[in-house]
Formats: C-alpha cells, structure tokens, sequence
C-alpha cells in the first residue's frame, strides 16, 4: 500500500512538472484530481471544525450569552444560504455587509498600530549600536528609504520638482528592496523544487540512498 | 623453524602494539569511572534536618501582588525584592510562585522565575476571583530528574488580589492622538470634497491601462480573467480588490466584453458575484450577465493556483487582473499570464510577493496604489476626500521622522518613545 502511495505521488508529481512542457492530458487530470480533492478536503475540513466543533460542541453546556454568539453565527450562515431562492436572496448581503463592516473596523487599528505607528518608530529609534560609521550610515539610508518611499505615496500632489526627486528615490529603494527580496524567495523556492527531486529521485526510483 | 619464527616476528610485535594501545585505551576508562564514583559520592551524603536547614536560602522580601493594567482580564503582576541568598554561587536556584484561593492554602505553584528575576505574570487567573500569592526562593540538588533535596524560604503570603479588565489601555494614548489627527484629517477632506472642492490625484500607471486592456480583449474578442487573490473577505486587499473588481466589470460590461472571476473563497465568491452582477446592471446591460461568470475552484493555496493555469492556458484570455492578497502562487500564476501573451495588471501589499509581480506584469499596483485605486477609478467625493485625509496623515508622520531623526541624532529620545506600543 505504501509503494502504491509513492508511485500515485510520484506520477502526480511528474504531471504537475509536465505543464513547463505545455498543457497535456496528463496535466489536465493532476489538475482535476487535485482541484476535486482540495475542495472536498476543505469542505469536510469547515464542516467538523465549524459545524461540528465549533458549534455542536460548543454550544453544549455553554452559558446563555455564548450561544446567542453562536446562534447569531448560524442565523448569518443561514441568511448566506438564500442565494439560492430568487425571492430572499437579498437576505444573503446582510451576512456580507456584518462581515465587510466587522473586517474594516477590527483591522483600523491593528492596521494602523502595526503598519504605521510601530513603523515610524522603529525609523527613529536609534539602533543599538551608532560607534561606527557604518552604523550611522545604515540609520540616516533606513530614514532616506523611509522618507522618500512615503513621499512616492502620496496621490494628492504631483510628483515634480523635489518632490518629484524624492518620489524617484522612493521608488529605487523600493526597487533594490525587491531585487533583494526577489532572489532570496527564488533561493527558498529551489529548496522546494529540490525536496520533489530529492522525492523522485529518492524515494520513488531509488537512486539517491 | 628459526626463520619461520622471524618471519613471525612482525605480526608478533604488531599484535603486542596493539595490544598495548588496547591496554592504555581500557585503563583511562577505569580511572575516569573511579572518578566519577568520587564525585557521585556526596549524592550518597545525609541529608537529614540540619542539612536541609543549612541549604535554606532567605526568602525574597516585600512581595507584591496587583493587578495588570491595561489588559482585557485575567493577569495579575507579582514583584517581589531578590533574596539576599540570590547572588552567583549562593542557594537560590530559582524562585517558584505559588497561589492560592484562600490565605491558608493549600497553594499551588503557578509558574517560576530564574536567578536575578523579581517580576513574573500569572496569565491564568480568574477575572475577579480573589487570589493570594507567596514567593518561595527554591534551593535543591537532583538526581535521575528527581529531587535530591529541597529547601526553600517562603514569602509571607500576600492578597488576596484579583483581576479585572480596563476599558482604556493609557499605554496606547499616543495611538489614539495620531488616530484621531489622521481620522480627523479624513472626515475633513471628505466634507471638503462633498461640498464641490475638486481634489487633485496623480496618475497611477497600472490604473491608468485598466481601460487599455479591456479595449484590447474587446478588439481581440477575447475574455478578461480577474483573479481576487486567495485570501478571505476578512482581509482588505481582497475588500480593495473587489472595490476595483466593481469598475473592472463596469468597463468590460459597457464594452460587452466577458470578464471571469475564479475565487478561492466562498464569501469572496458571494461578494464577486454581487459585484459583476450590479457592474452588469450599472452598465445597462443586466442580461449579459451569467452565474457561471464568476465561479469557486477550491480553497487550496496551490490547488487554485492549478486551476488557475490551466484556465489561462485553454481560454487564453486577452486581460489578466491580479488583483488581491497573493502568497506563493504569485509567480505561478503571473508567469503563466505572461506566457500567454496576455496584458497584464497586477496590485497587491504583499511585499514579498509584489518583486515576482514587478518582474512578470505589465503593471503593478504597488502596496498602497491598490486601495488608491477604487478612489482613482470611480472619482467619488467620499473616496477622493479619504485619499486625501491619509496623505494627510502622511505628512504628519513624514514630519515625526524628520524631527524624530534630528533629535535621536542629539541622543534625545522622547519622540522615539511616543511611537512604542506596548
């Protein structure tokens, strides 16, 4: 049963790779399986653990305010469910509208906290060490980037002038900070490809011990 | 005989080194484990009531107990002074922190602290239910994983205290400030703009080719693929990404051009779904729309990024949007676009993934363009005053790095303090 596991893995595996070549037969059926199976997982996947777990489970032996929560949570899903009727189907916006409105008020300050304020300062906070003139160095480019990069997103004035300068500085830094991040990803991605060769070439033919 | 026995002879003397070597090998063995038989000796030692009374370290003094400010509950801060025995090489070994529900106990230990610490935080308590606390200062040998010995100096117990939650966090009174300065800025410019102020927005090139590249599916006769990212309604650039999906649609509608939506999430389906279908509406063309327009594929990262490509691949579609939050598929897809010879327009604020995008893409939405970019599109006061409002605060905070680097340079620090969050 192992083997049989292995070389299901295995073909599937070379199936995949085989779209570098161009779209195949065998392709289209990795595909099918794998998209098929994905959404079957993940289906069975919320059911046990939002249907069953979460609510089934919980709603045992919880105190009065906890199932209200609950039973709020099954209503919306409910209300979700009369897409399906023409007549009702409006009811369906009134769960989107809890959840849009939930998500952009939690998220303003979480936002705001940690993409905003913690950033600034960490800009002005000076590293533990400025004896070398390296470390200043380092201090006065992260301000630079931080500036200009800020100055580079500014919609309501024209990007002219010195300002306009600045904004091309901005987007430099932005640039070289993608260049880097680009090839580091690309490093961890080889890793990936690496770990399915060293699978198929491994524990699949046997020819790495 | 004589020769046969010289011709021995070598492997008699290597047999004789190596038995020598075999000896020194063994003997070093046998002193070490004599050694060691020494050492493990005192385990063996008495360890009756006066030893335990000679191995008692002092207990740690003027033990406190409060509650924790600024949390939702259930955390109560104990700060005791060091034991004088707490010093390198003295009897602490460490200090165990014990509570309970009544002053006569029985207490049990909830959690410890190292040498040199007087501070520890008991996340688990009840919100206001009493509790008391002691300090024991720990000294013991073990053995095997098992105590040897112990002798501790406890506290005087303490309590009873209890825990409660605050309304207001006064650590983050600086976060409100900025928020409202920002906030404040928003609603401003947004009643500016409702009252008939023109507001000014720069051009956004990957905006600025939306309407280039459904013309060209147009001309081409060939659909639009709009592809949301992977992640939930619970995340903002997939809200911004269906702010922009609405113009997209909008313009493909008017053009009567069909634009797909594949999702990997079915609330992002529901919300697309209503989208395209009022675009449809907007656009004076409702009976154009189909259901099958915008449809679910799976909810698996990779999964989706398959289907994806195959989709690409087959319908060969003559726009591609890559609008939304994107993780490791980023590339797949995008090269997958690109090898199709598609025009493509990608956004997201992922940064690790925005280089593959800058790298596959025609276009990029960088970061902050992408919530720019239902403000650009659609031109509406309420969203051209927000934009507005936080290039405001933009230049707030531009002006507390500059000051803020001028002053840490001079070694001031205050401005660097305001911006901690705790």
């Amino acid at each position: 049963m192992e083997q049989f596991g292995i070389w299901l893995a295995a073909l599937l595996t070379i199936g995949i790779i085989s779209f570098l070549y161009k779209d195949n037969i065998l392709y289209k059926a990795c595909e099918a399986i794998f998209v098929g199976v994905s959404a079957g997982y993940w289906f069975v996947t919320y059911f046990w653990d939002n249907l069953y777990r979460k609510f089934y489970l919980g709603i045992q032996g919880a105190e009065l305010s906890d199932q209200i929560f609950l039973w709020m949570a099954v209503a919306l899903g409910v209300m979700m469910l009369t897409r399906l009727f023409d007549k009702i189907g409006w009811l369906s916006r009134w769960p989107l509208a809890f959840i849009i409105g939930a998500t952009a008020g939690l998220y303003m300050m979480t936002y705001f906290v940690s993409n905003a304020f913690v950033q600034i300062g960490a800009t002005i906070t000076p590293p533990p060490s400025m004896e070398t003139i390296g470390d200043k160095i380092s201090f006065v480019l992260i301000a630079i980037g931080t500036f200009c990069g800020l100055i580079y997103f500014f919609f309501s004035k024209e990007h002219k002038g010195a300002f306009g300068g600045a904004a091309k500085v901005g987007i430099w830094f932005l640039m070289v900070t993608f260049g880097a991040s680009f090839g580091y990803t690309v490093m961890s991605r080889m890793s990936l490809m690496l770990g399915r060769f060293d699978f198929l070439f491994g524990e699949w033919l046997g020819l790495i011990k | 005989m004589l020769k046969k026995l010289y011709a021995l002879a070598p492997f008699t003397v290597l047999s004789l080194i190596l038995f020598s070597l075999f000896f020194l090998s063994i003997t070093p063995i046998a002193i070490a484990q004599d050694s060691t038989d020494i050492i493990i000796e005192p385990a063996t030692e008495t360890v009756d009531d006066a030893f335990i009374e000679a191995q008692k370290p002092l207990a740690p003094t003027s033990v406190a107990a409060i509650d924790l400010d600024n949390d939702g509950g259930g955390a109560v801060l104990i700060t005791w002074d060091l034991s004088v025995d707490d010093v390198e090489g003295g009897k602490v070994k460490e200090y165990l922190i014990m509570r309970s529900a009544s002053a006569e106990g029985p207490f049990e230990e909830r959690g410890n602290a190292t040498l040199g610490i007087g501070r520890f935080t008991d996340n688990q308590a009840e919100v206001g239910e009493p509790y008391y606390y002691q300090v024991v200062a720990s000294n013991f040998a073990r053995s095997n994983g098992d105590y040897s010995w112990k002798a501790v100096g406890t506290s005087q117990t303490i309590g009873p205290v209890s825990s409660s939650a605050q309304w207001f966090n006064s650590d983050r009174t600086w976060v409100l400030v900025w928020m409202l300065l920002v906030c404040g800025a928003i609603i401003f410019y947004i009643w500016k703009a409702k009252s008939g102020k023109k507001i000014y927005i720069r051009k956004i090139a990957g905006i600025e080719e939306v309407e280039n590249a459904v013309g060209r599916a147009t001309e081409m006769g060939k659909s639009i693929y709009y592809v949301p990212g992977i992640n939930d309604m619970d995340d903002v650039q997939t809200l911004a990404s269906m702010s922009i999906l609405g113009r997209v649609a909008r313009i493909a509608a008017e053009n009567n051009t069909r634009i797909d939506v594949p999702v990997s999430r079915s609330l992002v389906m529901v919300t697309a779904h209503e989208m395209v279908k009022e675009a449809y509406s907007k656009a004076g063309c409702p009976d154009l729309f189909q259901d099958d327009q915008v449809r679910y594929l799976t909810d698996d990262q990779f999964g989706y990024a398959a289907a994806i490509d195959g989709l690409f691949v087959r319908e060969k579609p003559a726009a591609i949007f890559l609008i939304g939050a994107f993780f490791a598929e980023s590339l797949i897809m995008a090269e997958t676009g690109n090898s199709i010879g598609a025009i493509q327009i990608a956004g997201t604020a992922m940064p690790a993934q925005l280089p593959f995008f800058v790298a596959a893409c025609d276009y990029t939405l960088i970061g902050e363009e992408l919530f720019a970019a239902s403000a650009y599109l659609s031109r509406e006061p309420k969203l051209l005053g927000s934009l507005k409002g936080q290039d405001f605060g933009k230049a707030l905070f531009l002006l507390a790095i500059i000051i803020g680097m001028i002053m840490t340079l001079f070694g001031v620090d205050w401005l660097s303090k305001m911006f901690i969050v705790r």
